[in-house]
C-alpha cells in the first residue's frame, strides 16, 4: 500500500486544524491542548504536536494530511512533518494583519524544507475583517506563480478546491 | 472586503506599495488609538479606531489628496502656507469666502490675478505631501481603507505618482527595526520587475540610489552591492527597501543559495524527492471530487 502526505502549515490560530477536520474521513487526531498563557487565549485549544487526518483513495492508496502545531515553541515538529511530503498549504488568518509577517516567514521556511509545490490559503474569507486575496497577494509577496486561493476552513467545498489546487499544480511540476 | 489593520503590523509605506500595486480608488483613514483591554494575535494590546487623524484619497493608485485631522486644510491656508497669499490676503479671503468651495475660490483667485491655476496646483500638491510624508513616519495607530470612497466634489484634487512618495518616505524612515524586519536577509539578490512599464519614468533617484539600480542583477547580491557601493548596512537597507516597495525591483535567491538554505535545513534535493507517479496523483484528484 502507498501513502502520500501534505502538510497544512500556518501561524497559530489560522484555522489549520479546521481544515483537516473538514476533509478527513476519521475524527482528525488532533494533539490539542488548553491554552493556558494569556496572550493566546483567543481561542480553547491550540495545537502541541501535529493534527492527522486521512483521506482513502482505494485499497492501495491513503492521503495523509497533516497540521502543523502553530506556536513557535513547537516547531521542532516541523521539519519532521516536511520530510517526504507531496505538497503543503500555507493557511493565513486573511482578518488578523498582525499574523502576516509570520505566514511569510512559516512560508519562507517551508519552502526551504523541499522544493514541492505548494498553495496559499486565504482563510477566513467569511470574516468581516477579512482581507481580499489580491491584497494578500501583495501584502504578503506571494509571487504570481503560486496559486493563492481564498478559503473557508468551515466550508469543505472550500477545503476540497484549496487541496485540488494544489495537486493540480503538483501534475503541472511533474510534467515539466 | 476589509483592509484594515494596525500600522504597527502595516506600515503607511507597505500600504501605499499595495494601493500603488493594485491600482486602487478610495480613501485611506487613519484614526487615534483607543485600547480595547483585549489582545491580537501577537499578544500585543488592541486598538479600536477613535478620532480620525488623516484622511489621504487615491484614484487609479495615484495620491490625489489628504487631510490632517487638527489642520485647517481649506485653499486659502494651502495657498497662504505656501506663500501665494500673504497674512491679510488669507485673512479676508477667510472671512468673506468661508462659504465658497475651495474649486470655486480658485476660479475667483485665478480671475482676479492673485494666483495661476500652476500656483494652485503647486501648492496643493505640496500640501498632500507634507501630509503624506508626515504619516509615513506614524508608528502606529488604527487605519481602514474605504474602497470607492473619494473627497467631496468640491475638494482640489491632484494626482501624484506614489513611486516617488514612497522612495521619500524610506528615506525618512526613522525605525532600523522596520527595515530589518522587512528586509532581514542582505543575501538575496534583486531583479527589475517583468514588467517595469515606465515605473522609472519621472522617478526622482539620488546619486546613491541610481548606483544601486546600476547594479541589479540576479547575480548580485545586496551584500555585495553595498560593498561595491561602500554602503553600510543600514544604508543599504534603506535604499533597497524604498526601492522594493516603490514596486521599482524585486528580491530574488541567487543561484546556489536555494540549494544551500535546503541542506543547512538537512533536507533533501529535488532529484531525491519521493517519487511518485501521476497516475497516483489522478488518483488522489478523482477521490476528492467525489468527498
Ligand atoms: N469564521 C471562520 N472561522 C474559522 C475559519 N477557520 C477556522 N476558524 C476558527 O478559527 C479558530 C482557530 O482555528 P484552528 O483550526 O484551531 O486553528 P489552528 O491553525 O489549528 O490553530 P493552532 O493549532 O493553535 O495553531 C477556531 O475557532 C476555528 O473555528 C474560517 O474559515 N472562518
Ligand atoms: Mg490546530
Amino acid at each position: 500500500m502507498q501513502t502520500v502526505k501534505m502538510v497544512i502549515t500556518g501561524p497559530f490560530s489560522s484555522g489549520k486544524t479546521e481544515f483537516i477536520r473538514s476533509i478527513s474521513e476519521i475524527e482528525v487526531v488532533s494533539t490539542e491542548r488548553d491554552i493556558t498563557t494569556p496572550a493566546e487565549q483567543v481561542k480553547d485549544q491550540t495545537t502541541v504536536a501535529m493534527d492527522f487526518g486521512r483521506i482513502t483513495v482505494d485499497d492501495d492508496l491513503v492521503l495523509y494530511l497533516f497540521g502543523t502545531p502553530g506556536q513557535r515553541r513547537f516547531d521542532f515538529m516541523w521539519e519532521i512533518l516536511a520530510e517526504g511530503m507531496l505538497g503543503f498549504v500555507v493557511m493565513v488568518d486573511s482578518s488578523k494583519p498582525e499574523t502576516f509577517r509570520e505566514a511569510k516567514s512559516i512560508l519562507e521556511t517551508f519552502r526551504a524544507y523541499a522544493p514541492t509545490p505548494y498553495v496559499v490559503a486565504a482563510n477566513k474569507q467569511d470574516h468581516p475583517d477579512a482581507w481580499s486575496p489580491e491584497d494578500l497577494r501583495i501584502a504578503l509577496r506571494i509571487e504570481d506563480g503560486v496559486k493563492l486561493l481564498p478559503c473557508v476552513a468551515l466550508d469543505k467545498e472550500s477545503v476540497k478546491t484549496v487541496l485540488l489546487e494544489l495537486l493540480y499544480s503538483i501534475l503541472e511540476e511533474m510534467e515539466l | 472586503m476589509a483592509l484594515k489593520g494596525n500600522l504597527r503590523n502595516f506600515s503607511t509605506t507597505q500600504l501605499l506599495n499595495l494601493i500603488n500595486l493594485a491600482r486602487k480608488t478610495g480613501m485611506l483613514m487613519i484614526y487615534e488609538g483607543i485600547p480595547t483591554g483585549e489582545e491580537d494575535a501577537l499578544g500585543e494590546p488592541k486598538y479600536t479606531p477613535g478620532k480620525q487623524r488623516a484622511a489621504v484619497a487615491f484614484k487609479n493608485g495615484k495620491l490625489i489628496y489628504a487631510e490632517m485631522g487638527t489642520q485647517d486644510g481649506n485653499l486659502a491656508s494651502v495657498l497662504h502656507k505656501a506663500g501665494k497669499l500673504n497674512d491679510r490676503q488669507a485673512q479676508v479671503i477667510r472671512e468673506r469666502a468661508s462659504l465658497t468651495s475651495d474649486k470655486a475660490l480658485a476660479l475667483l483667485l485665478i480671475q482676479a490675478n492673485y494666483v495661476t491655476q500652476a500656483d494652485i496646483v503647486a501648492s496643493v500638491q505640496q500640501h498632500t505631501l507634507d501630509i503624506v510624508y508626515d504619516l509615513l513616519t506614524w508608528a502606529d495607530g488604527p487605519f481602514a481603507f474605504n474602497d470607492g470612497e473619494l473627497p467631496g466634489d468640491d475638494r482640489i484634487t491632484v494626482p501624484i505618482d506614489l513611486e516617488n512618495v514612497i522612495i521619500e518616505g524610506s528615506r525618512r524612515i526613522k525605525e532600523l527595526e522596520t527595515l530589518n524586519d522587512e528586509l532581514p536577509n542582505l543575501d538575496f539578490a534583486l531583479k527589475f520587475p517583468e514588467d517595469p512599464g515606465d515605473k522609472f519614468k519621472g522617478i526622482h533617484l539620488s546619486v546613491e540610489e541610481w548606483r544601486v539600480v546600476s547594479f541589479v542583477n540576479p547575480k548580485n547580491s545586496i551584500r555585495q552591492i553595498a560593498k561595491a557601493n561602500n554602503m553600510n548596512d543600514t544604508e543599504i537597507r534603506r535604499i533597497v527597501y524604498g526601492l522594493l516597495q516603490a514596486g521599482l525591483v524585486e528580491l530574488v535567491k541567487p543561484p546556489g543559495m536555494e540549494e544551500k538554505a535546503r541542506q543547512a535545513a538537512g533536507a533533501r534535493s529535488r532529484k531525491d524527492a519521493p517519487q511518485i507517479k501521476k497516475t497516483v496523483v489522478n488518483k488522489l484528484i478523482d477521490r476528492i471530487k467525489t468527498l
